[in-house]
């Protein structure tokens, strides 16, 4: 792990940035279990934000990824269900081969629309939606991956007024999501995961 | 007021007015997917906001139809979630074969790949015979395509291997013939099944059905709307009949909830109580 002392000049525009936050929203794809088993066991179980993730993963992957980070989290990890409430302290997985979106009641929707950036889940699709929820409220990381999907979404969470993240490549197991996402919605901050990880447990 | 309340406003005047227009009614479509749909049909009409289509689907009905064509689901594959097909042959034919005609609705049935995915089974369990299948939709354009059973072969070979995994006992080849890029079923499918015009909206019960498929149309509903169709399907269904969803739909909080047992809880095939 890098050294987090002294915090890089980057990480000191974060300060204020992240007030009265109320939701996060993760876009992750290839090298983002890892990432993530990195990122989530160390949030406290009365973390006081709510979690959104897509993982791109096959169509037949099942719900293993929610229940193996379940197990190693403090905070509640689970498949997203339609209609579901969300709450704070609880990530939400999109299920596999479903796209995930955020009603503007706070309530989770699947859809079984066509591929959006050949994928189904779809960063795009989550992120679109969580921002017309949200609005300024909301925090949008864009992890490790091998596309762009998440991109446009990030974008699209910045132009709302909401907190955007994205992984610097250099510590991404895969680079080009975060290039893309950097190209295309030019985050409030580019930070490693271990400076996400602390950013995430100071809201 | 907050531009993005006036953004709703936008959209429920556009689906008000296709409703008093068209007599469809979308006010009850889970709003964030709906909400994708239209933004779709902005793009392809190269309009910037909900209202500017207003008055153009108003005044011309080949604008309501391409319309009609982005709300409707359409992403369809035979033999979608093999195991729930597996688990169909396994809990459900067994029932079927009790009696000597029974009646299958199959509702939102889109471009129809899965209706020929379940008349194949039907036929290789000795089944078809005595099944009618009513498979029905409210998209017309949808409707014809499934009508006349022709597909795009590009994707057979991952049919192929979805017909095995869900338990195909032939070559999924033995049931259609190919001509350059394309595949048609063979009519012998298609004796047993009626494609009817049916919107689980506005129309209501026309048979009293042994079975009911409905995969992946609840999920595009609100709660309103999904008890709706549920009852609907409750209404269609004979004593003892089945109810089968898509893998992440459920009737758990549904006003069907205690009227239905589960029988097979990760498959969604629920089958009637007396």
């Amino acid at each position: 792990m890098k050294d987090l002392n002294p915090v890089s000049e980057r990480f000191k525009g974060a300060e204020g940035l992240t007030k009265n936050i109320a939701a996060i929203v993760i876009g992750v794809s290839q090298g983002g279990m890892k990432a993530l088993e990195f990122l989530l066991p160390a949030l406290p179980n009365d973390f006081a934000q709510a979690i959104v993730i897509v993982q791109h993963r096959s169509a037949d992957s099942g719900d293993f990824l929610s229940e193996h980070l379940n197990l190693t989290c403090n905070i509640r990890v689970k498949e997203a269900e339609e209609k579901e409430a969300i709450v704070a302290g609880t990530a939400y997985v999109a299920p596999a081969d479903y796209h995930l979106l955020v009603e503007t009641d706070g309530t989770l929707a699947l859809n079984f629309d066509e591929r959006i950036n050949y994928t189904r889940p779809s960063i795009d699709v989550l992120f679109e939606s969580a921002a017309d929820c949200y609005g300024e409220r909301l925090l949008g990381i864009v992890l490790t991956g091998n596309n762009s999907d998440g991109a446009l979404g990030l974008k699209v969470i910045g132009d709302a007024g909401g907190i955007t993240l994205v992984q610097e490549p250099t510590d991404a197991e895969v680079a080009s999501m975060p290039e893309a996402a950097i190209a295309t919605a030019q985050p409030n901050l580019v930070l490693d995961l271990a400076h996400l990880r602390q950013l995430l447990l100071s809201l | 007021m907050d531009p993005k309340q006036i953004a709703e406003i936008e959209v429920d005047v556009l689906l008000e007015s296709i409703r008093l227009r068209y007599d469809y009614d979308f006010r009850h479509y889970a709003r964030a997917s709906l909400k994708r749909r239209v933004q779709n049909m902005l793009v392809k009409e190269n309009l910037q906001m909900p209202y500017q289509l207003i008055p153009r689907i108003l005044y011309d009905q080949s604008i309501f139809d391409r319309f009609l064509s982005e709300m409707s689901v359409t992403v369809t594959e035979m033999f979608r979630d093999p195991s729930f097909f597996e688990a169909l042959q396994e809990t459900v034919f067994p029932a079927l074969k009790t009696y000597p005609f029974f009646k299958i609705w199959h509702a939102g049935c889109a471009t129809g790949e899965e209706v020929y995915s379940l008349a194949i089974l039907l036929k290789e369990a000795g089944l078809l015979d005595r099944a009618r299948i009513y498979a029905t939709d409210y998209n017309n354009h949808s409707l014809k395509i499934a009508k006349q059973g022709i597909y795009r072969s590009e994707n057979f070979e991952d049919n192929t291997k979805a017909y095995q995994r869900a338990g195909g006992k032939n070559q999924l080849s033995d049931y259609y013939t190919q001509q350059y890029d394309a595949i048609k079923f063979k009519d012998s499918l298609k004796d047993n099944i009626t494609f009817a015009y049916h919107n689980l909206v506005k129309d209501g019960v026309f048979g009293e059905m042994h079975l009911v498929v409905c995969r992946n149309v609840l999920i595009y509903f609100d709660k309103d709307l999904q008890n709706h169709a549920l009852t609907l399907f409750d209404n269609s269904l004979a004593r003892r009949g089945f109810l089968c969803l898509g893998s992440k739909e459920t009737i758990d909080y549904s006003v069907l909830k205690n009227s239905f047992e589960s029988q097979s809880r990760s498959n969604k095939i629920f089958r009637k109580n007396n």
